[in-house]
């Protein structure tokens, strides 16, 4: 299983190149040989949580061509693996969505990794997503992970299993909602004091982000939003 | 058609090519780890319910306090009815009589020392439901042969067409701001006495 | 499409007291329920034990009725059936004239709430008094229920004293706002009732079907009072609160206390089959309510909501249900549950609840009998109506992303466009419907270089 199929989601593809780019820089440096299938566009997730199940099934025949051949597959978002896991064999059968694995549990469960070999001297507070917590049952992994980087300081985030609000077209169907979800996200990660939030999904971290950087303009000492697969790749 | 076919027909419709039913899997725990001490945890559990437990049928008469007019089933045995108060047999008390009452004394079916509930099920002892329901003070006996650990434990030592209460702590809400308040409608003092003598 | 419920929670949004007393209100709870069902060591195995009887019983659903039926009958009970809400306040109301009254006392149900039984008695001239202390505050303060268990959550205790003072007659002159005192309140102004009345009005937790029992669970002895003082008993039953057997109980008496109030136990559960001379209502009668029940348990995936047991943990630890009380649901069942079965049971209305939901699966996580709700979430909104121009979006987004080169191409103008505000890193403000997204948060700003410029360029 040397050769691993990067996944790297439509959101880092439009908006983050930085995340896969740490991916690749992570699995490389534990000597996996990463491969780009530059077919690959979205899981469909989207389609599949708004109700369009025929858009989503073939999205998902997409990302089989695109993957096939691979025996694992690694993607920096609890969403997308939770997606291709959970609804894949309902939308196109086979044995698929079984091969896609969220990055820590690739390091953790496949490599057998904690430490690979990071050095991050910053505060860092870290959000646990709700799809790579609840549907995906990561637990712990992405903490055990950060806490194995060298210089980190992880400092606990109040309330972390509370949604963030974003949830998708939620985020636009009921703003209000998912707005007052955002503010009381934002204020727990500010109290914290840290440099950072770390979380495991740069769609749920957009929409962090997006709420944080508004708080930055009205107060300073905001943490700023990273992927935790950028943390792993920073070099010692 | 009347409304018990229809809606029976309605149901049969629903579960056209619905399948067999699944497996009930039944791996759960039916008793505590071995060698738990079931009285120690049933006294546990009733005073965290703030339930005032004594031990021994001598401590009847402390149970009962200062209630002078105590009600009781007819067949309460003798020996509980203990101290200076008036044991007043229900026979068919009028519910003035049974609301006028300080106390009442029962028995009970059996008890499940987890969860701190003690279950009367109109057997021995125990009487009909209004009269443990409507005194405002309720002493219950727990003999230690009926405390049991377990819930499944105590199932099948009720009476099970027979009325039942299972009772855990005294009448309590939490309906304002989910605060615990004991003492509402039904007995607002729940004292039980162990009886291991 | 309905917008129902982002309209009525934008409202709830903007009410600061109802949204401290709501988070103060489930963050106790969850607390309380995390702590009881940490203690089990077998919760995991009691919750797949629940969801499987459930999903049993939802199998043999018309044997299971009539062999509850039958021994109900045969334990002295009147069977009937009812269709639909009307039906059931029909018979329940024939039945309280024939007892020669004109008022019932009611133990909480949520089956009389479903059918808006109250209402119905009102308008038959019938008095129905709530007896349950949230249900008291509720009906003295005319408002609706906004939890499932705790239906004044959305009032202090403040706010209660207040209710009571100004509509409760005997109400204590010095009464404080001490949840004990108004307890106690409320005590004193319903023990003559209890002690008087001829008919009450009940449901059911659970219905079992081996012997015709019927089981309500509760804490302040309302319920034993109203079943147990009245000569007459009205119970109204849905017919998917059957269990096949009493030892049933060993599983969902462990299960529902803990989830509900968070306590190991409840303080009173009553059980009952039939009448027994000389031990409570000797006129008793059993309504097995359908009211489209039969209707869910036609769809493979969405009939699983016909397992709930009425726990409300679900309401207690989601995040919008948190924040916009139950009342924004505009259904008497809120919160999670309530977004899967209303829609289910009132089909063509409330199609805007299975929206109301991050889908951030804190629901199903507690839920004593495993009911998926985001997976019944998701399956309802492949059935909803989408909107004309929700419709044309996702079919273009689809196109889009169902074909690599298209994709890439839309990437390469999406960098290109937003040139402009590449340097500030963010955008503060986008046209509707981006505007929706704007409104409370920045919007981030393609990069200059995609992942996979930088990956052909290593290729190279």
């Amino acid at each position: 299983m040397n050769r691993i199929g990067l996944f790297i989601t439509c959101v880092n593809d439009a908006l983050y190149p930085e995340t896969p780019k740490a991916v690749v820089t992570v699995l490389e440096r534990l000597g996996y040989e990463v491969d780009f299938p530059q077919a690959q566009t979205c899981c469909g997730q989207m389609h599949a949580n708004s109700g369009y199940r025929d858009h989503a099934t073939g999205l998902a025949r997409g990302f089989e061509r695109a993957f096939g051949e691979y025996e694992a597959i690694v993607t920096p978002s609890g969403s997308c693996a939770a997606m291709a896991r959970d609804q894949y064999p309902d939308l196109i059968g086979g044995g698929i969505g079984a091969r896609v694995y969220e990055l820590s549990e690739f390091l953790i469960d496949q490599a057998g990794v904690d430490d690979v070999g990071a050095r991050f001297p910053h505060t860092v507070t870290y959000h646990p997503t709700c799809h790579g917590t609840r549907a995906l049952g990561l637990g712990d992994k992405p903490l055990r992970l950060l806490r194995a980087v060298g210089g980190i300081e992880l400092i606990d985030l109040p309330e972390p299993d509370q949604c963030c609000g974003f949830g998708g077209t939620f985020a636009l169907k009921n703003a209000e909602v998912s707005s007052a979800m955002l503010d009381d996200k934002c204020r727990n990660a500010a109290g914290t004091g840290a440099e950072y939030l770390a979380a495991a999904d740069n769609s749920c971290l957009s929409h962090i982000g997006g709420g944080l950087s508004r708080a930055a303009r009205a107060s300073r000492g905001v943490p700023k939003p990273i992927h935790y697969a950028e943390i792993l790749a920073s070099a010692p | 058609m009347n409304a018990r076919e229809e809606i029976l027909a309605r149901l049969r419709e629903s579960l056209e090519g619905a399948g067999p039913a699944p497996e009930v899997p039944r791996d759960y725990r039916r008793a505590l780890e071995p060698g738990t001490d079931v009285v120690d945890l049933l006294i546990d559990r009733l005073e965290d319910y703030r339930a005032r437990v004594h031990r021994g049928t001598g401590a009847i008469a402390d149970a009962l306090g200062d209630a002078r007019r105590v009600v009781v089933p007819a067949d309460l045995p003798a020996e509980w009815r203990t101290g200076g108060a008036e044991f007043v047999e229900d026979d068919r008390l009028p519910t003035a009589d049974l609301d006028a009452a300080d106390a009442v004394l029962t028995g009970c079916a059996a008890a499940v020392a987890v969860s701190g509930t003690i279950m009367l099920d109109a057997g021995p002892a125990q009487g009909r439901r209004a009269v443990s329901l409507v005194p405002d003070h309720h002493v219950i006996v727990v003999e230690r042969e009926r405390i049991v650990g377990h819930l499944a434990e105590a199932l099948p030592r009720l009476h099970r067409s027979n009325p039942q209460t299972w009772i855990s702590g005294p009448s309590a809400t939490s309906d304002i701001e989910l605060q615990r308040v004991e003492g509402v409608h039904g007995p607002r003092r729940l004292d039980v006495v162990i009886s291991d003598d | 499409m309905s917008t129902a419920f982002p309209k009525a929670a934008k409202v709830a949004l903007g009410m600061p007291q109802l949204r401290s007393n709501l988070a103060h209100a489930t963050g106790a709870i969850r607390a309380k329920r995390t702590d009881v069902a940490g203690e089990l060591d077998d919760w995991e195995e009691l919750r797949s034990t629940a969801a499987a009887v459930k999903a049993d019983v939802q199998h043999r659903l018309p044997e299971l009725a009539l062999e509850f039926e039958r021994n109900a009958r045969a334990a002295g009970a009147r069977v009937h059936w009812a269709r639909d809400a009307a039906e059931a306040n029909r018979i329940a109301a024939r039945i309280t004239c024939e007892a020669g009254a004109d008022e019932v006392v009611k133990v909480k149900s949520m089956a009389t709430q479903e059918i808006e039984l109250n209402e119905h008695f009102e308008a038959e001239g019938l008095a129905a008094w709530e007896t349950d202390l949230a249900e008291l505050i509720v009906q003295l303060a005319e408002d609706r229920p906004s939890h499932i268990l705790v239906p004044a959550i959305h009032y202090n205790r403040t706010e209660i004293r207040e209710i009571f003072n100004e509509r409760m007659p005997d109400a204590p002159s010095d009464l404080t706002d001490d949840p004990a005192a108004l307890a106690e309140a409320a005590r004193l102004h319903l023990r003559r009732r209890f002690l008087s009345a001829k008919v009450a009005v009940s449901g059911a937790n659970f219905a079992i079907a081996e012997s015709g029992a019927l089981v309500v669970v509760e804490s302040e002895g309302n319920g034993r009072m109203c079943l147990t003082m009245p000569e007459t008993l009205i119970s109204v039953v849905g017919i998917e609160k059957l269990l096949p057997r009493f030892d049933d109980l060993e599983v969902f008496m462990q299960l529902l206390p803990r989830s509900s109030t968070g306590e190991r136990m409840n303080p009173y559960t009553s059980v009952w089959t039939g009448a027994t001379e000389g031990d409570g209502p000797e006129d008793v009668h059993i309504i097995l309510l359908d009211n489209g029940r039969s209707g869910v348990l036609a769809d493979e995936v969405g009939r699983q909501a016909l397992s709930c047991i009425r726990c409300s943990a679900c309401l207690n630890v989601c995040p919008v249900y948190e924040r916009t009380g139950g009342h924004a649901y505009g259904h008497v069942y809120p919160g999670p549950i309530g977004a899967i079965l209303a829609p289910q049971l009132e089909p063509g209305e409330h199609d805007d609840l299975p929206y109301a939901s991050s889908l951030c699966g804190a629901c199903y996580e507690v839920c004593p009998v495993k009911i998926n709700i985001p997976e019944v979430l998701v399956h309802l909104r492949r059935q909803g109506p989408h909107g004309a121009g929700e419709r044309a979006v996702m079919g273009a987004a689809q196109r889009v992303m169902a074909r690599p080169r298209l994709w890439r191409a839309a990437l390469r103008a999406a960098r290109f466009l937003s040139r402009p505000w590449r340097g500030r890193g963010h955008v503060r403000r986008l046209p509707w419907p981006g505007s929706k997204w704007t409104g409370s948060r920045d919007m981030s700003v393609p990069p200059r270089l995609s992942f996979r410029d930088w990956w052909k360029e290593r290729e190279r």
